[in-house]
C-alpha cells in the first residue's frame, strides 16, 4: 500500500462510472456484496441504485438492494473506540469500520456489445470492481427512445432517460399500483401517452375521477392537461355525465347511457361486495333473468310488493328476504340518471367504432365517479360487450394477424373491486387478465390495494409499477412470483413518498427504480409534441407565407 | 558522493554491531547514553545497509562480575557522580537492540528482510529526516514488528510512527494511513489498535 490517503482512486475504472467499491462475497441466490471504497460515503448510498460490476470477461448489471455497516472486530459494537478522537475515527473508518453493499446482478453482458444483455446466470469474481452504471449502462439495456420505445422517467439520481418496450408492453395486462397521492394517475397518464404516441394499440380508458380526459390534476403543479388537450384529434371523450362536463365548460365526444334492458346478471354479481349482497341474492338475478326473459331487471323493480311478491320468492325457492335484499338494492340504480328505459344509447358501437379507427377513448363518470357501484356497472357492462365483439373479430381473423383487431388496453382504477379473489373467476376482468393476448385485449389495472386482487390474475400482469406501499400483504402481492422479491422488498419500502416507482416485468430487461419524467410544464407537453394554438398558428403563417409569399405584396 | 555518504554516516554514527542474527541486531554505542531513542530508525553496514527499529536499550556494567553501587550520597548534582568518578564512563556501557526491517538492495529500499546478517563491527548510525521519511513512504514492514519477540511492541511502533509523522509534509495525513495500515495488519484486536492510536499524538 502507498501512503498517500489516495491509492484506491489510483484504479483505474471503467469509462465515467462512479466507483462504489470491490466485489469480497456473494452468491448467486443472496446477491454480491462488495465493500465499499475509503472516500465513498454510505449516505450517498440509496438502494434501488443500478450498479454496473465489471468481471473478468464480462460486465454485470444490476440493483443495489442492501447496505450494511460491518466491521472486523465484533468488540466495536460492545465497547466502541474513542471517537472524540479525530485520528481515531478517521482510522477506523473504512478498515475495522467499514461499509458494504449487496447487489442483485440481473443481467451480463459480455465483451460482444452487440448481443442484448442476458440475464445473468452467474455473478462477478472476487475483487471485480463495482460501480454506479453510466449513461451507456442504460442506453444499452433499456433502450434509446425509439418507434417501440417510450420515455418514462430516469433512474435514481441519473440524467439518463428510461425507456419502457411499449410494443411488449401492450402485449401482456400490466398494473400500476401504489398507496393514494404516490403517483399512481400521473404514471398511468405517461403510459396511457405512451401507447398512444406508438400507435400500436387503442385505450379504453374508465376515467372514474376525471384525470386522464380533459385535464388532471398533479400534486404540486396544480392543472395538468389531459390526453384530449394533447392528442385532441386521436381521443375521444365519451361521458356519463353531460351536466358535469358543461358545468366544466367541456363538450364531450359521445354521452353514454345505459338501458335496464342492457344490465345483466353478472353486472349485479361484481356488485356483490360493493352492495353487500350475499351470494345468494347474487345467484337469484340469474334466475330471475331466466323467469323474466329481457327485461327481467325492470319488471323485477316494478313488481308489486305483498302476496305477489311473496309468490315470487315462493316460485324462484328464495327466501323472501333474499328477494327483497335484492330489490332494495337494485332500486339504487333509479337513482343513477345515465340509467334510461329499454336499451340505452349505442355507446358500445360509438365507443368500438373509435377504438378500430384507432382513436382512444375516455369514459368520464363525472359526479358518479364518486358512486362506485356506478363505476363497476358501467365499466363492466360496457367491457363485456366490447370484449365480446372483440372475441368475435378474433375468432373471424383465425390466425391471419392482418384481420384481427387492433389491440385494446383497458384502464380501469379501484381494480381490486373488480378483480377479487371471489369475484375474479366470474367477471370480464379477470377473463381478460387470465386470457392475456389471446384477443388483443388486455388491462391496465390501477390500484392502491394490490392485496385484494387475485392471485392468479396478479400473477399473469406482464408489467408492474409500484410506488409506495406501505402495507406488507400488498408489497407482496406485487412482488409474488417476482425472482429476488425480497431483495427488491428492501427498495420498494424504501422508496420515496411521491414520483418514484420500482419498474419490473416485461416491458423491461431488469427491475429498476425511476423517478418519474416530468409532466405538467410547457417542456414537457412540448416534448410530448403538443404545440400551443399561438405556436401553432404562427407556425400555419409562416408556412403560408412561404407558399404563397407573404401577405400584402 | 560515496565519501559524502560515508561522512554523513560518521557525522551520526553512534556504534558498532556487537551481535547480529537475522532479525535483529545489538549494537554496542561509543558513548554511555547515546543511545538513539525508542522507535528510531538506525541504519547498519555501509554498501548494503540494513535498515532497523530500536526496541530496547540498556546500560549496564562491563564486568558482570562488578555490580554498580550508589556514589553520590555526598554529591550534590548527578553530574557530580561523574566528575568526581571519572572512570565510570569506562566501567558502564549503553547497548540498544534494532529489529531488522528493511534493507537497501543497489539504490532501491526494501522493506523486508535483507539476506545475509549485518556484520560484527558494522557501524550504526541514525537515519536522518530525509531517510526516515524515504523509508516511512511505505509500511510493507509493519508485520515484522508485529511479529518480533519484543517486550513494549506497540510503544515501539508508536515511537516510530511519531518520529516518522515529524518528517513528512503533513503529519496527520501520514499517521491516517499509517493507522490504516495498522488497522489491517490487527484486525479483530480492536483494544490493541486504539491503544496504539491513542499514543501517535
Amino acid at each position: 500500500m502507498t501512503l498517500n490517503g489516495t491509492d484506491g482512486m489510483r484504479l483505474d475504472y471503467a469509462g465515467e462510472r462512479k466507483p462504489l467499491g470491490i466485489v469480497v462475497a456473494g452468491s448467486i441466490s443472496d446477491g454480491v456484496k462488495a465493500r465499499l471504497d475509503d472516500g465513498v460515503s454510505i449516505e450517498d448510498i440509496k438502494v434501488g441504485t443500478f450498479v454496473s460490476i465489471q468481471g473478468q470477461r464480462s460486465r454485470f448489471l444490476g440493483v443495489l438492494t442492501e447496505i450494511e455497516l460491518a466491521s472486523t472486530d465484533e468488540s466495536i459494537t460492545s465497547a466502541p473506540p474513542d471517537m472524540s478522537n479525530t485520528l481515531i475515527t478517521q482510522v477506523m473508518s473504512g478498515t475495522m469500520a467499514y461499509s458494504t453493499i449487496t447487489v442483485e446482478p440481473m443481467l451480463i453482458i459480455g465483451f460482444d456489445t452487440l448481443n442484448a444483455p442476458q440475464p445473468a446466470k452467474t455473478i462477478p469474481p472476487h475483487f471485480s470492481r463495482a460501480s454506479v452504471a453510466s449513461e451507456e449502462d442504460i442506453q444499452m439495456v433499456f433502450g434509446n427512445e425509439d418507434a417501440g420505445r417510450f420515455y418514462i422517467g430516469n433512474p435514481m439520481d441519473m440524467e439518463a432517460r428510461l425507456c419502457l418496450n411499449i410494443d411488449e408492453l401492450v402485449k401482456r395486462s400490466n398494473g400500476v399500483f401504489g398507496k393514494s397521492g404516490t403517483g399512481k394517475t400521473f404514471l398511468t397518464r405517461l403510459l396511457l401517452i405512451g401507447i398512444l404516441q406508438h400507435g400500436i394499440a387503442s385505450n379504453l380508458i374508465f376515467d372514474m375521477h376525471g384525470e386522464y380526459g380533459w385535464r388532471g390534476s398533479s400534486e404540486g403543479v396544480g392543472q395538468v392537461k389531459g390526453l384530449k388537450q394533447l392528442f385532441s384529434s386521436r381521443v375521444a371523450v365519451f361521458t356519463l355525465d353531460p351536466k358535469s362536463a358543461r358545468r366544466r365548460g367541456l363538450s364531450p365526444d359521445y354521452e353514454v347511457s345505459v338501458g335496464y334492458d342492457d344490465i345483466e346478471p353478472e353486472d349485479i354479481e361484481i356488485l356483490k361486495d360493493t352492495w353487500g349482497l350475499s351470494d345468494i341474492a347474487a345467484d337469484t338475478a340469474y334466475s330471475l333473468q331466466r323467469k323474466l326473459g329481457k327485461g327481467w331487471l325492470r319488471q323485477f323493480l316494478e313488481y308489486a310488493g305483498g302476496e305477489e311478491f311473496s309468490e315470487l320468492a315462493r316460485e324462484m325457492n328464495v327466501p323472501h328476504s333474499t328477494l327483497s335484499a335484492l330489490r332494495n338494492r337494485l332500486n339504487r340504480l333509479k337513482r343513477l340518471q345515465f340509467i334510461t328505459e329499454g336499451k340505452g344509447s349505442n355507446s358500445v358501437h360509438e365507443i368500438l367504432t373509435c377504438l378500430t379507427r384507432g382513436i382512444h377513448v375516455v369514459l368520464e363518470f363525472g359526479r358518479y365517479g364518486n358512486d362506485i357501484g356506478a363505476y363497476l356497472l358501467v365499466a363492466n357492462l360496457l367491457t363485456r360487450r366490447i370484449h365480446e365483439r372483440y372475441v368475435n373479430l378474433s375468432e373471424q381473423a383465425s390466425g391471419d394477424d392482418a384481420q384481427k383487431p387492433r389491440p385494446l388496453v383497458i384502464t380501469i382504477e379501484e381494480a381490486h373491486k373488480f378483480l377479487s379473489p371471489t369475484i375474479a373467476r366470474n367477471t370480464i376482468f379477470g377473463n381478460i387478465a387470465r386470457e392475456m393476448r389471446k384477443y388483443n385485449v388486455t388491462l391496465l389495472v390501477v390500484d392502491q390495494r394490490p392485496s385484494g386482487i387475485d392471485d392468479e390474475v396478479m400473477s399473469q400482469l406482464g408489467t408492474k409499477i409500484a410506488c409506495l406501499l406501505d402495507n406488507e400483504k400488498d408489497t407482496d402481492a406485487v412482488l409474488s412470483g417476482v425472482s429476488g422479491s425480497r431483495k427488491l422488498r428492501t427498495v420498494m419500502s424504501r422508496l420515496e413518498s411521491n414520483r418514484q416507482a420500482l419498474v419490473f416485468g416485461h416491458a423491461l430487461p431488469m427491475p429498476v427504480v425511476i423517478r418519474t419524467r416530468e409532466y405538467g410544464s410547457p417542456e414537457s407537453y412540448r416534448e410530448l409534441g403538443f404545440v400551443e394554438a399561438a405556436e401553432l398558428k404562427a407556425q400555419v403563417e409562416r408556412e403560408t407565407d412561404i407558399l404563397f409569399g407573404p401577405s400584402g405584396c | 558522493m560515496a565519501s559524502n555518504t560515508q561522512r554523513e554516516q560518521s557525522d551520526c554514527r553512534v556504534g558498532e554491531v556487537i551481535e547480529a542474527s537475522t532479525s535483529e541486531f545489538t549494537t554496542q554505542c561509543y558513548r554511555l547514553y547515546d543511545a538513539p531513542a525508542l522507535g528510531s530508525l538506525v541504519r547498519c553496514g555501509e554498501r548494503t545497509p540494513t535498515y532497523g527499529i530500536v526496541c530496547e536499550a540498556t546500560t549496564q556494567s562491563l564486568d558482570p562480575a562488578r555490580h554498580t553501587i550508589p556514589r553520590g550520597v555526598n554529591e550534590a548534582t548527578e553530574d557530580g557522580i561523574f566528575s568526581s568518578n571519572p572512570q565510570i564512563e569506562r566501567l558502564l556501557y549503553t547497548r540498544f537492540r534494532a529489529i531488522i526491517v528493511g534493507h537497501h538492495d543497489g539504490s532501491v529500499a526494501r522493506r523486508y528482510l535483507p539476506p545475509t546478517v549485518p556484520r560484527i563491527y558494522a557501524f550504526v548510525g541514525e537515519c536522518d529526516a530525509a531517510e526516515m521519511r524515504d523509508f516511512s513512504n511505505s509500511l510493507e514492514f509493519v508485520p515484522l514488528l508485529l511479529a518480533a519477540p519484543i517486550s513494549a511492541q506497540d510503544d515501539v511502533i508508536a515511537a516510530f510512527l511519531r518520529q516518522a509523522s515529524a518528517t513528512h509534509p503533513d503529519a496527520h495525513d501520514f499517521l491516517v494511513a499509517a493507522g490504516k495500515t495498522l488497522a489491517t495488519a490487527l484486525a479483530g484486536q480492536l483494544p490493541r489498535l486504539s491503544g496504539i492510536l491513542g499514543r501517535l499524538q
